[in-house]
């Protein structure tokens, strides 16, 4: 049994057979990479093109990495998405690349729905990397992963996904992805950073950090992007770390452990202290190695598939 | 030698006359000679059967974009003409956002110019003039000249006129020649960088969302200041619920107030960016079902007089890239009847008549072009099928450009011919 799709474009809509399939996959994998020698011959002969248009150290190398373990022949083609728009259209840049037989396509794009729009023009299989404020449905994975080894399982938990939630794909692919495989979601923010009706997609919101905290397993903090404040979404770092910021201070106050996701990079101290990040719930260096194990899961379950 | 055309048996509907009868037109040398039932044509006499055909006073789309001078590689005013012609239409108005804007009496005779020889002349091109200098909004236009030189309305459409004074005096000067100001209505920073309807979707997808209120302030402003200098105002490309009910309210003050809405905005609502195809990008953009259900009541109740399409050609090339970057708009005149009656006489919100002071009567009032199908008048005449069952094939337009998201889609009723001009096209 294979995925029911040729492309990983978002979770929105991918079915729980499919997550499922995705995280199982996945823990032989970091079984894999926990081995002295971590590389298999499982993609040999098959060449993955990582087309990033947005700068991203860790997902890149974390993709590039699963490709090499997978004995992909790996190509990565970073462009500034101004060079492009000065010239030739995405359409014509994927299409140049495929013309040079290619069999997979890794795209981190700075707009919504890029991914969608490659899928289809080319005829090579298309994993989203992130795709404006849309989705990052690799990470949503690696989150839920991450849930789940520690948990034992996503069904029943509670997650409250806390900062940006206006321009977060992270956010979006953990709405979609948790909510899937039975988890609840709750979003927590200033009012000036949650999107229109999100509560119609069946999440709770909240604007005050300690109301949610007593009724969550897990907290995935976001990264607050610092031209934010600039944008004027609230009026300072330094207000927004005193009011939504996760210290060990507010943790402790809710009476019980609770385990802390960040997709990173951290701004400690602004979003979330830096003991909270270093300290005992943490989850976010397993997450860096689970992400690896789930981009495995997938290349080898497109890069597979007949 | 005169020239004599029997249009026989078609059910003449204009609405200016309460008129609704199978009858024969006999126009002669472009000139109604005759209009009664079972008019006997003589050897020297061409006869067009229009059974089960509507006979109209032409049509009029006042909100199109000829794209000409700047873009002719999106349109032309030969190719938009002939598209407004297939579309039923024997008249546009064409907005001002050409390179340069219609912003100089020169302009405008340069579109009028182009708009007689296209096609003989056979659709009417009307210049919009740009209220603001290169629409900038910034500093007014020379208004009394575009007017002078054959504009019939103002507006810096694309572009709100966002300053309150700059508006005040674009109102009165309009005033001063009975013209109507003609707004895209916007509040820029409310919208900035937004390119869909801001909900529940926008928030699924990730993009950017441009709210309703954005529009709603801008007409609230508007209407009062319409109300304090007594000038006429009329609210582009309508798309909120909220904003139908405000130009209700107004209309009720008695404020010079006339509204348009386009096909797309009473038919498609914003579930269909899901599929981030760029023909679902305009601006405003759709909406929600609450919202195209009011646009529908507002047609209905008369708040809303005017089905106009806010035609916007794009080349494929422009609009195949991502939905940021992709620029706003779609053509529309040639799926305007067939919308129209499919959605809204269908659906019982207009009857026949109805749709036809929608695309005739009320807009060729609003820019005081108002024609009468009566015996010793002009003929200008639309024809159309009002039952005919089609698919939309975008291959076919006549357009430049087929930038349309209805490809495919199964419309109701379609245009089969017009005479202007003592000129006749037939499709």
């Amino acid at each position: 049994m294979g995925l029911s799709s040729r492309h990983l474009l978002g979770l929105q809509g991918v079915p729980k057979e499919d997550i499922q399939l995705i995280l199982d996959t996945a823990v032989s994998f970091k079984e894999i990479l926990n081995r002295p020698i971590k590389k298999v011959p499982t993609l040999q002969g098959k060449t993955i093109v990582n087309l990033f248009f947005e700068n991203s150290t860790r997902t890149r190398t974390s993709f590039e990495l699963a490709e090499r373990r997978l004995s992909a022949d790996v190509l990565t083609f970073t462009a500034s998405t101004s060079s492009v728009t000065k010239g030739e259209t995405l359409k014509d840049t994927a299409r140049n690349i495929e013309a040079m037989k290619i069999d997979m396509v890794v795209m981190r794009h700075n707009v919504a729905g890029a991914a969608d729009f490659l899928s289809k023009v080319i005829q090579s299989n298309v994993i989203n990397a992130g795709d404006g404020q849309h989705e990052h449905p690799t990470q949503g994975l690696l989150d839920m992963y991450s849930l789940r080894e520690k948990f034992g399982k996503l069904e029943g938990l509670h997650v409250c996904i806390v900062g940006d939630i206006l321009h977060s794909r992270v956010a979006r692919s953990n709405i979609f992805g948790l909510q899937t495989m039975g988890a609840k979601v709750s979003v927590c923010g200033p009012a000036t950073l949650i999107p229109r009706e999100i509560e119609q997609l069946g999440v709770d919101v909240y604007h005050h950090i300690d109301d949610i905290l007593p009724k969550v397993d897990a907290l995935n903090v976001l990264r607050i992007q610092l031209e934010r404040e600039a944008g004027g979404y609230f009026p300072s770092l330094r207000e927004f770390h005193r009011f939504f910021g996760v210290t060990k201070e507010r943790l402790e106050k809710a009476g019980k452990p609770i385990s802390i996701l960040h997709p990173g990079p951290i701004n400690r101290d602004v979003e979330l202290s830096a003991d909270v990040a270093d300290g005992p719930h943490s989850l976010i260096l397993e997450q860096v190695l689970n992400g690896v194990a789930i981009r495995m899961a997938i290349l080898y379950l497109l890069g597979t598939a007949q | 030698m005169s020239e004599k055309i029997l249009f026989q048996s078609a059910r003449l509907i204009d609405p200016s006359q309460k008129k609704d009868d199978v009858v024969d037109i006999l126009v002669v040398d472009g000139t109604i000679e005759s209009i009664k039932s079972n008019i006997s044509p003589g050897s020297d006499v061409k006869v067009v059967s229009l059974k089960d055909k509507v006979a109209a006073p032409g049509f009029i789309d006042i909100h199109v974009h000829l794209r000409e001078p700047g873009f002719e590689h999106k349109e032309t005013i030969e190719t938009g003409t002939l598209s407004a012609a297939h579309g039923g239409f024997t008249a546009v108005c064409c907005m001002p956002n050409t390179n340069p804007a219609i912003d100089d009496e020169s302009i405008v005779t340069f579109v009028k110019t182009q708009g007689l020889k296209a096609h003989q002349g056979i659709v009417d091109v009307y210049p919009i003039g740009a209220v603001s200098k290169n629409r900038e909004g910034k500093s007014l236009a020379p208004i009394a000249e575009l007017i002078q030189a054959g504009a019939v309305g103002l507006s810096d459409d694309g572009a709100p006129v966002f300053d309150s004074l700059v508006m005040r005096r674009a109102l009165e000067y309009a005033k001063m020649y009975n013209i109507p100001v003609m707004q895209h209505c916007e509040i820029p920073e409310l919208a900035h960088g937004g390119v869909m309807n801001e909900g529940r979707v926008s928030t699924e997808l990730g993009l950017p969302g441009i709210p309703g209120v954005a529009e709603e302030i801008m007409i609230a402003r508007d209407l009062i200041l319409s109300e304090y200098t007594n000038a006429r105002y009329h609210v582009c490309h309508m798309s909120t619920a909220q904003a139908v009910d405000l130009v209700r309210q107004g209309k009720h003050k008695g404020i010079k107030v006339t509204s348009e809405v386009t096909p797309h905005h009473f038919t498609l609502t914003d579930d269909i960016v899901r599929s981030y195809d760029t023909n679902t990008k305009m601006n405003p953009p759709l909406r929600t079902k609450t919202d195209v259900e009011a646009m529908k009541q507002g047609l209905k109740d008369g708040t809303i007089d005017v089905i106009a399409t806010d035609h916007a050609p794009h080349s494929l090339d422009e609009k195949e890239v991502d939905y940021i970057q992709a620029p706003f708009g779609i053509v529309g005149l040639e799926t305007a009847i067939g919308l129209s009656i499919l959605e809204l006489v269908e659906q019982k919100y207009l009857t026949l008549s109805q749709l036809v002071e929608k695309f005739s009567t009320n807009p060729r009032k609003i820019i005081g072009k108002e024609i009468i199908v009566r015996e010793g008048e002009k003929a200008n005449l639309t024809f159309f099928d009002p039952i005919i069952q089609w698919k939309v094939e975008i291959a076919k337009f006549k357009s430049k450009s087929k930038n349309s998201p209805f490809n495919g889609r199964p419309l109701k009723g379609k245009a089969v011919g017009i005479y202007n001009h003592g000129k006749l096209m037939l499709y």
